[in-house]
């Protein structure tokens, strides 16, 4: 099996920003994207999604280095600030580079 | 007590002692829809026989109402409780829209009572549902111009938000149905009403109580923000309901619909218009505070002030 190297950027977030955030990663170079609907906790509080405006997701991209970064980027300036954000970066194995 | 209350008072104990009891997501999201379309279609099958005369100016003194509401609560938050002007805002937006679950009840308390109402209220509700959202964002945004409010991607979260395009469609199908052709779904969206407004009060109820900590985080100025104002606001509605001439059941339903908060379209709305508003401050005094208290004891306090205001005004 041959990988090739990505990078997987994975922002868990309000759910608010859903439409926002696959608006912005498209604009931004990626492919693609996924996202689930989870629930959890921070410093903001517990998000238990127990109801609509309470609902928390985690958006998964990948991507080259430079569009991953860019995007991270764009999200630490533009919502970071206000809104719940948990946001990492992974380095990921590929099997067909020309999907992301 | 109406039984429907019971319910809501099981979850809300239920949560505050502690109880890990949720509905799945799914019942939760399919209760909220089958509410909003069997209020749209009951309304719509009423609408039929109305004359767009008397309709129609009653619709803009109800949106007048919609916007005059945080226009009062504005002020009082920023001097009484001493928050800032995007907190304000979006506090006087959530209190200037309204919660249709609180409605639903406001209804059944009526129905019960053999208490006769407009039923083409729900055409009010979808009315009073966006105009205070507007008007939270403006005073929370007036002269600042670093962030222009993006109002197209705004209006169609929620003019197209799933509580405005339910009503509305649901009032469509009823006035295009009729009486005789709502027949066939009667059994679903008549008779099972309040079976299914009490399933969601459970549901209401335990996340109302989810909130007990968020309310004793903000204090007694939240507290009495969120039961003065509905009182506030339901004075202000009766007013507004004896002149534009309703029965006495209307009056009820149009105090309610001014008391109450939006716990749905409004937190969305604005968490995307006023990021810099803090959500947990409006949600634990629409959801935590304003919505028990209306549903509990606002409804009867707010039929005994429209008879008081009725015999004052010698009806």
């Amino acid at each position: 099996m041959q990988t090739h190297a990505k990078k997987l950027l994975v922002v868990i977030t309000e759910g608010a920003l859903e439409k926002l955030l696959a608006r912005d990663v498209r604009r931004l170079g990626a492919h693609g994207y996924t996202v689930s609907d989870v629930r959890g906790g921070g410093e903001r509080g517990e998000r238990a999604a127990d109801w609509e405006a309470d609902r928390s997701i985690r958006m998964e991209v990948i991507g080259d280095e430079a569009v991953i970064g860019t995007i991270a980027d764009h999200i630490l300036a533009t919502y970071c600030p206000n809104y719940a954000v948990s946001m990492y970066v992974a380095d990921c194995g590929v099997l067909r580079p020309h999907k992301f | 007590m109406d039984v429907v209350v019971l319910f809501f008072l099981l979850g809300l104990g239920a949560r505050l002692a502690g109880s890990d009891l949720r509905l799945p997501e799914s019942l939760y999201e399919a209760l909220s829809i089958f509410l909003l379309l069997a209020i749209g279609i009951k309304g719509g099958v009423e609408l039929a026989g109305q004359p767009l005369a008397i309709v129609g100016p009653q619709a803009v003194a109800v949106i007048a109402l919609g916007i005059l509401i945080p226009l009062i609560a504005f002020p009082i938050l920023r001097s009484l409780g001493r928050l800032n002007r995007f907190d304000a805002g979006a506090l006087a937006a959530h209190y200037g829209s309204v919660s249709v679950v609180t409605f639903a009840v406001a209804i059944t308390f009526l129905t019960s009572r053999g208490i006769d109402y407009e039923a083409y209220f729900p055409v009010f509700v979808v009315m009073m549902e966006a105009p205070a959202i507007v008007v939270g964002i403006v005073l929370a945004r007036r002269g600042a111009t670093d962030k222009p409010v993006a109002w197209g991607a705004l209006a169609h979260e929620v003019l197209l938000g799933k509580s405005i395009v339910l009503l509305l469609g649901g009032l469509a199908i009823g006035w295009i149905a009729g009486p005789s052709g709502i027949v066939p779904v009667k059994a679903l969206f008549t008779d099972l009403f309040k079976g299914v407004l009490a399933l969601f009060l459970l549901e209401m109820g335990l996340v109302a109580g989810g909130r007990a900590g968020e309310i004793r985080r903000y204090g007694v100025f939240l507290v009495a923000f969120g039961i003065g104002m509905p009182v506030l606001s339901a004075a202000i509605g009766i007013a507004f309901a004896l002149a534009m001439g309703l029965s006495p059941g209307g009056i009820v339903l149009l105090a309610t619909l001014a008391a109450s908060a939006s716990y749905i379209a409004a937190p969305a709305a604005l968490r995307i218009a006023l990021p810099e508003a803090n959500p947990g401050l409006s949600i634990a005094a629409s959801l935590g505070i304003t919505f028990p208290f209306n549903i509990t004891l606002g409804i009867p306090l707010y039929s005994q002030m429209a008879g008081w205001a009725a015999a004052l005004g010698g009806h």
